[in-house]
């Protein structure tokens, strides 16, 4: 699948973190990222933009990833859900190429 | 059957920005390469090389146990935990990051370079409250033996981290030898070589290579060089 533009939702429970992974995940060309601190903001995010990936970021428990990760594929059965690892800093790049590789997703040049 | 997987030094991925040289053993920031993603929960291991006075500014981390070695000379750590060290050859540097921690570090020098270690690892434990450890090691107690600097065990040997893994390093005169149990079922060891050369299981490894054993209850090391140095990492294989 080829797409033009890359849409990234992001939750995370830390702030201060959430806003550095907002600057990184919208610094590529064709990315746009948007990050969102609660549950109830991520879904409405989720409602008015088709993301192509969801990363669940510090302060979400594996519980509520796995409740999460249900909920978003019954919304968008499409949406790639990950937990990110790292908080931006030297991981966030290559671990969104690596799930673009992993889906067969080409980002038009 | 054991496995193993060889990555010589010359095979890794290298930035240099000039006050910064580093050099990948895994997918990192620019670098990139699917084949190279992690071994096990080890998913970073960063050769790096700082030019006096400069360093990584305010950055932050989340979820990854991350461990510094330096090799030669002396790092500046500052994090928003509080703490401000410095760490030299011989210490260990431990940051359990979990609900996240921003930190910068420094060579504390301006007249020389710092060479250090970063070893990122994929935890065992989610959002745990960020934790900041250092230890100082006597260096005497690596001769020729492996000498424990990691483990999960607060009261083992060396400094903990929230993860199954153990880390040995170890400095040895030619032609010792060594077995290396590994510690849990399940788990692999990534050998990387400090300085001069070794055979692990028979194969050769050099400096600044690392080589990965999965499904192997023991390894075999000979140092084949005098003065040759390693770092085991004995970790989960996911």
């Amino acid at each position: 699948m080829q797409i033009d533009q890359l849409n990234i939702l992001a939750l995370g429970r830390n702030p201060e973190i959430m806003l550095v992974m907002n600057r990184l995940l919208n610094a590529p060309a064709r990315w746009y990222g948007v990050t969102v601190n609660t549950e109830e903001e991520m879904l409405a995010a989720f409602a008015t933009t088709s993301f192509h990936i969801v990363l669940l970021c510090a302060g979400v428990t594996p519980e509520e990833e796995v409740r999460l990760k249900a909920q978003l594929s019954a919304l968008n059965p499409s949406v790639i859900v990950r937990r990110h690892y790292g908080g931006g800093s030297g991981l966030l790049n290559n671990e969104i190429k690596f799930v673009l590789d992993q889906e067969n997703i080409q980002l038009a040049s | 059957m054991a496995s193993y997987i060889l990555h010589k030094a010359d095979t890794r991925g290298h930035a240099d920005h000039g006050w910064l040289s580093s050099h990948h053993t895994f997918s990192f920031a620019s670098y990139y390469n699917p084949e190279r993603m992690q071994f096990g929960a080890l998913r970073v291991f960063n050769d790096d090389k700082v030019a006096g006075g400069r360093g990584f500014d305010a950055h932050p981390h989340d979820n990854m146990e991350i461990i510094s070695i330096p090799l030669e000379g002396d790092l500046e750590h500052k994090d928003n935990l509080g703490n401000t060290e410095i760490i030299r050859q011989g210490d260990i540097q431990v940051m359990s990051t979990g609900t996240g921690v921003f930190h910068s570090e420094y060579n504390a020098n301006k007249d020389r370079p710092v060479s250090f270690l970063q070893i990122w690892l994929f935890p065992n434990q989610l959002n745990v409250t960020p934790r900041y450890d250092q230890i100082s090691l006597d260096i005497r107690d690596k001769k020729n033996q492996l000498q424990q600097i990691i483990s999960p065990d607060k009261d083992d040997a060396g400094t903990w981290i929230y993860q199954d893994a153990w880390f040995n390093m170890g400095l040895f005169d030619k032609g010792k030898e060594v077995n290396y149990k590994v510690k849990k079922e399940g788990n692999g060891v990534y050998v990387f070589v400090l300085s001069g050369s070794f055979t692990i299981d028979g194969q050769a490894v050099g400096t600044r290579d690392g080589i990965g054993v999965s499904g192997a209850g023991s390894i075999n090391i000979v140092a084949t060089d005098e003065n040759a140095e390693l770092l085991i990492m004995d970790v989960p294989m996911l």
